[in-house]
């Protein structure tokens, strides 16, 4: 098994490529989409890296939980609702969402994965 | 009018890689402006050819099932300009394949030399999400044949590739 810096080195050249950023933009903090500027066809393009590099598989949701974002049962008036956000937190065990939580706007969602994030998800995946 | 930024494949392996050619003319309406008296093919069309040519090497390969859409463009350098009277010839690989998307590797050269090169990552879409249907099936089957693709297409074992009956 990997140590997490040798996850986030990786982490980071996948990111660097599917986003075209320079290394140094690329810190723990910074959340994928307001700091590196992914949209949503780079996430496709992220699995595909993140696959290849670490030799596990993605499925679709399990990154981004796009599923529970447009379900009428878990978004009510454009806001996730408390069974939303605990399925989220089921389905994300590996994000922090307590920034999320207060103020659980569905298009804020976008701003709450960080590059840790990623790198806690693929750790995940590899002690599984 | 349709959109053909390739003339002809000239070879063709089901899911694996594939080379089509582009003749460069000055016949091409664009390149009338584009600049007057410096005549060159923008490398957003060479783009446009090389897209031509992974996107219908991966639409072959998914068996035209889903729509293959020019996602992103994951990073392209160009070495020289493509101008009237060049043969580009741009050589596909697949890199990776699955059911929501593709990346392809690119090459574009004239002669010997290296004109340019791109990563192209390409979503295959299901009805309904968001893309209108691109082709009717017989527009589609007269632009495979019009480029040779049944005529030089070969299966990873070698065998020509049946033409689909639509």
């Amino acid at each position: 098994m990997p140590s997490r810096d040798e996850i986030y080195e990786k982490v980071k050249a996948a990111l660097v490529d599917a986003l075209g950023v320079d290394d140094d933009e690329v810190s723990p903090a910074a959340t994928m989409v307001g700091d590196l500027g992914a949209e949503s066809i780079d996430f496709l393009d992220i699995v595909f890296r993140l696959e290849k590099a670490f030799g596990i598989k993605i499925p679709r949701g399990e990154l981004f939980p796009e599923d529970v974002l447009s379900s009428s049962e878990f978004v009510t008036n454009g806001k996730v609702n408390a069974a939303g956000i605990a399925a989220l937190k089921a389905r994300m065990p590996f994000a922090d969402l307590a920034k999320f939580e207060a103020n659980p706007s569905v298009q804020n969602f976008a701003n709450t994965l960080t590059v840790e994030d990623m790198v806690r998800y693929v750790q995940g995946k590899l002690a599984a | 009018m349709r959109w053909f930024w390739i003339d002809r494949f000239d070879e063709f392996v089901r899911g694996k890689h594939a080379t089509a050619v582009k003749n460069v003319s000055l016949a091409e309406e664009h390149m009338h402006d584009h600049f007057p008296g410096v005549a060159l093919m923008p490398n957003s069309l060479v783009v446009e050819g090389m897209a031509q040519t992974a996107g219908l090497l991966v639409a072959d390969a998914i068996e035209f099932n889903r729509r293959v859409v020019l996602a992103k463009v994951a990073g392209a350098e160009f070495h020289f300009d493509a101008v009237p009277g060049d043969t580009l010839r741009f050589e596909a690989t697949i890199l990776d394949l699955k059911p929501t998307g593709s990346l392809c590797k690119v090459t574009s050269t004239v002669g010997e030399r290296l004109q340019g090169e791109a990563e192209l990552f390409f979503a295959h879409l299901e009805p309904g999400e968001g893309v209108p249907k691109l082709f009717e099936p017989d527009e589609l089957l007269q632009w495979l044949d019009q480029m040779h693709i049944y005529d030089v297409g070969r299966d990873e074992a070698g065998r020509p590739l049946a033409r689909p009956d639509w």
